[in-house]
């Protein structure tokens, strides 16, 4: 190997009641992909950012190019060439391109030369593979652009470490094989990129190195070929982790039924068209797709936050497209929303309002135009105890919580009163390996209650897990069905591209 | 009109434009920063006050003129204090400023009521472009903070859309975050921009007690301040656009007292109703056309570094 560029030694970082990094070692070397896997809260972002210069470490040194280096703020760390491109973009929106590149430190200069800076930006793109238009407006991108651009304000520095929190967290599948694409290039050209991340099948694919992190220390390190992700599963966690098991299914009567659904999706284009669906009682039915093939629609249609055009959608044989959410909530309709924060919590709200969201005007939490407070905390604290919510508090801002806890909280309020049904979207997006685990067990005891389950998913690991009967979206389209047993990933994902097997 | 009360009419417009453009420009800069300071009218007053009491004690305007940058300079840098370090609500913060400074105006220009200007700065023709034709009389036959307020706005409209530090600073008022996570630092910004902001309001105060009136009165801004931040708006946080709408303000201010003139009988209050009345009327008229103005994202937001 190669000396390192940068070498981390007994990186210590607390914060109030969290050590999140406890000592740890690092090296990086030039041209090397280094994967930093671990779960949510494994301390991988936090000794990032201490390298990035966000954070100041509580002790431990940082070693560039042998040197010791003192890196207070980002700028220091970009000025040694070391650049982070974090999970929440920093970019300013009403920039273009180019003024986004140029913005901050790392060139000594008075004057913008609007047409030269231009062709420089694309220049520099075009030598990284990384396409983006120098003069668009950030606002317009897409959420891959914008990734590419910020690569590209590291790469336009120079940076020597490029590191990526959790790149593919926002992209669709599709955006994440060019990303793949250039990662390799960087680090083709003798950079090195730093790609953290907690999902094992990525780390695999693009990793030369794999650091796993658990509890803010290194908890192993491996080399892609000589591992698997089961091995890598078990550095991560600590322990096993085993597939929830899903004992034979007894479907019973049909209690949820679209036919012939057309519904319009954003910006007035047809979404949905001609959809037939049916969900028995027990059943789990999965519907895979490509992001953007009218399963966010399909959702919306079966919660009563899209009307259908056309068709009908019917609860245990009768119809319910007219109602509005709050009628088919009523009437036992669940929904798991794609974006839990946006849609299904209210961020700043504490757990005990969140939970009773959807019945703060019924009883015994409305009491007339009276809102009861410690009804409110009374039923947040069962749903905390059902559904081994973690938190301090039922008064806690649900922004506090991780990801997996927010999503137990929302599952335990979705199905807190027995629903018929449960529209599921995405609900492990996000989530590390013990808390999606988690999610699927709620599914699975749901499936056994008798529950019919709508499960969205972009993952055929969890569809094929989980669901009873898999059907595919195809541009709003239902291109085919099958029963789990009877499919293989071949035909789904032949399915999911269009083409009939 | 003849076409000579015409030309009368534009020059007076831009005379009266002048101190929208100082104190515009000023508050131009700091919203686009991200801090919204609402004590333009008060800082506007102390600057006259202080610009008049040093021109009067000296006999020089542009020591008067130097007191009152400093005087704006000093006022906002308190506001700047409250809402950038302490992150203090900057409509608060701006309303009480306002109210400060015109309590302490009247305060400091007891005195000074009825006092003639010995020194104010008078008017002057360019050697050469004052006699053009109708632009002559109109851009070039006016006083030397007149002929300071075209460049001004130019440079600053030059300064925040071709170089590096206008970049940063409108990175400020769009998205601290990623100006910071760049090495932008994001206070320092601020502070320049509020206090660089709040001179050049005190300067505006000063054109109206040192070249305009010139003399002290209470309350002589008579609202120029809020209208200034109106201005802003209507500009859309440019500093070309706000040269225009301060003249057409300008034009309209004049026209109410010309009118009079005329020996058309109206109500002289519902004529100096009509400067604000037109403003209101082209923000509404603005507003409803642009459906998105171009505000800066960030404006109203203090910002501090997640630790």
């Amino acid at each position: 190997m190669r000396p390192p560029l940068v070498e981390l030694r007994g990186i210590v970082k607390a914060f109030p009641g969290v050590v999140a990094n406890a000592g740890v070692d690092l090296t990086i070397a030039p041209g090397e992909v280094l994967a930093l896997l671990g779960e949510n809260g494994a301390g991988k972002s936090t000794l990032m950012q201490v390298l990035a210069g966000l954070y100041r470490p509580d002790a431990g040194t940082i070693l560039i190019d042998g040197a010791p280096a003192d890196l207070r703020s980002p700028g220091d760390a970009i000025a040694r060439g070391i650049g982070m491109v974090h999970q929440h973009f920093r970019l300013v929106e009403s920039f273009t391109v180019t003024e986004n590149v140029l913005l901050g430190q790392g060139e000594r200069r008075f004057l913008l030369r609007p047409a030269a800076d231009h062709a420089r930006v694309a220049r520099i793109a075009g030598a990284h593979g990384l396409t983006v238009e120098p003069r668009a407006v950030v606002r317009q991108l897409s959420v891959g652009e914008r990734q590419r651009v910020e690569i590209l304000k590291m790469l336009y520095r120079d940076a020597r470490v490029l590191v990526l929190d959790e790149p593919t967290a926002v992209l669709t599948p599709q955006e994440v094989a060019p990303l793949f694409a250039a990662i390799r290039r960087i680090a083709g050209q003798g950079r090195a990129v730093v790609f953290i991340s907690h999902k094992l099948d990525e780390v695999l694919a693009i990793a030369d190195r794999i650091v796993v992190l658990r509890a803010g220390r290194v908890a192993g390190e491996a080399q892609p070929a000589e591992t698997t992700p089961r091995a890598l599963a078990r550095l991560m966690v600590g322990h096993d982790v085993d597939r929830p098991p899903r004992p034979v299914a007894a479907p019973g009567a049909i209690v949820l039924e679209l036919r012939g659904v057309d519904a319009t999706g954003e910006g007035g284009r047809r979404a949905l068209h001609a959809v037939s669906l049916a969900v028995r009682a027990g059943e789990i039915v999965g519907v895979a797709g490509v992001a953007g093939n009218g399963q966010r629609e399909l959702a919306e249609v079966v919660a009563g936050l899209r009307p259908p055009e056309a068709g009908e959608i019917c609860l245990d044989g009768v119809g319910i497209g007219h109602l509005d959410s709050r009628a088919r909530w009523r009437l036992g309709i669940a929904y798991v929303p794609e974006d839990r924060l946006a849609e299904g919590l209210i961020a700043p709200f504490p757990l005990a309002e969140n939970a009773v969201l959807r019945d703060y005007a019924r009883p015994p939490v409305g009491r007339g135009p009276l809102f009861d407070r410690a009804a409110a905390r009374a039923r947040a604290a069962a749903i905390v105890e059902r559904f081994q919510v973690r938190a301090p508090h039922v008064d806690t801002p649900v922004r506090h919580l991780s990801g997996g806890n927010q999503q137990r909280l929302l599952v335990g309020r979705e199905t807190w009163r027995r629903p018929r049904v449960l529209v599921a979207m995405h609900p492990t997006r996000g989530l590390d390996v013990d808390a999606t685990a988690s999610v699927h067990r709620l599914l699975l005891s749901l499936r056994a209650e008798g529950v019919a389950v709508l499960l969205l998913s972009e993952s055929l690991d969890e569809l094929f897990a989980l669901a009873d009967r898999i059907a595919v979206l195809h541009r709003g389209r239902v291109a085919g069905e099958r029963p789990t047993a009877a499919a293989t990933r071949e035909e789904i994902g032949l399915l999911m591209a269009g083409a009939v097997p | 009109m003849t076409p000579d009360q015409i030309v009368a009419l534009l020059a007076a417009a831009v005379t009266a434009g002048a101190p929208l453009i100082y104190a515009g420009v000023g508050e131009t800069l700091a919203e686009r920063s991200g801090v919204l300071n609402l004590g333009v009218e008060g800082i506007m007053l102390v600057g006259a006050v202080c610009g008049f009491a040093v021109a009067v004690a000296t006999g020089n305007p542009w020591l008067g003129a130097l007191a009152a940058l400093g005087a704006g300079a000093l006022l906002a840098a308190g506001h700047a204090v409250l809402t950038v370090t302490l992150g203090a609500e900057q409509v608060t913060s701006g309303l009480a400023l306002a109210l400060y400074g015109t309590g302490l105006s009247a305060f400091l220009g007891k005195p000074l009521i009825g006092v003639p200007n010995p020194a104010p700065f008078r008017a002057f023709p360019v050697p050469g472009l004052g006699e053009v034709p109708v632009l002559g009389p109109i851009l070039f036959r006016q006083d030397a903070l007149v002929y300071l307020s075209y460049g001004l706005a130019l440079a600053t409209w030059w300064w925040l859309a071709r170089t590096k530090p206008g970049l940063h600073l409108r990175a400020c008022g769009e998205s601290p975050e990623a100006a910071d996570a760049m090495g932008v630092n994001v206070a320092a910004m601020r502070y320049g921009a509020v206090i660089v902001g709040g001179a050049l309001a005190g300067l505006a105060g000063a054109y109206l007690s040192l070249a305009y009136t010139p003399a002290w009165t209470e309350n002589m801004t008579g609202g120029l301040g809020w209208i200034a931040i109106a201005l802003v708006i209507f500009s859309t946080w440019n500093p070309l656009r706000l040269l225009g709408g301060a003249y057409l303000f300008g034009a309209v201010d004049a026209l109410g007292f010309r009118v009079q003139l005329l020996g058309v009988e109206t109500s002289s209050i519902l004529l100096r109703m009509l400067p604000y009345l037109f403003t209101l009327t082209v923000l509404v008229v603005i507003t409803v056309a642009r459906r998105q103005a171009s505000v800066p994202a960030a404006l109203g937001r203090p910002y501090f570094r997640e630790e």
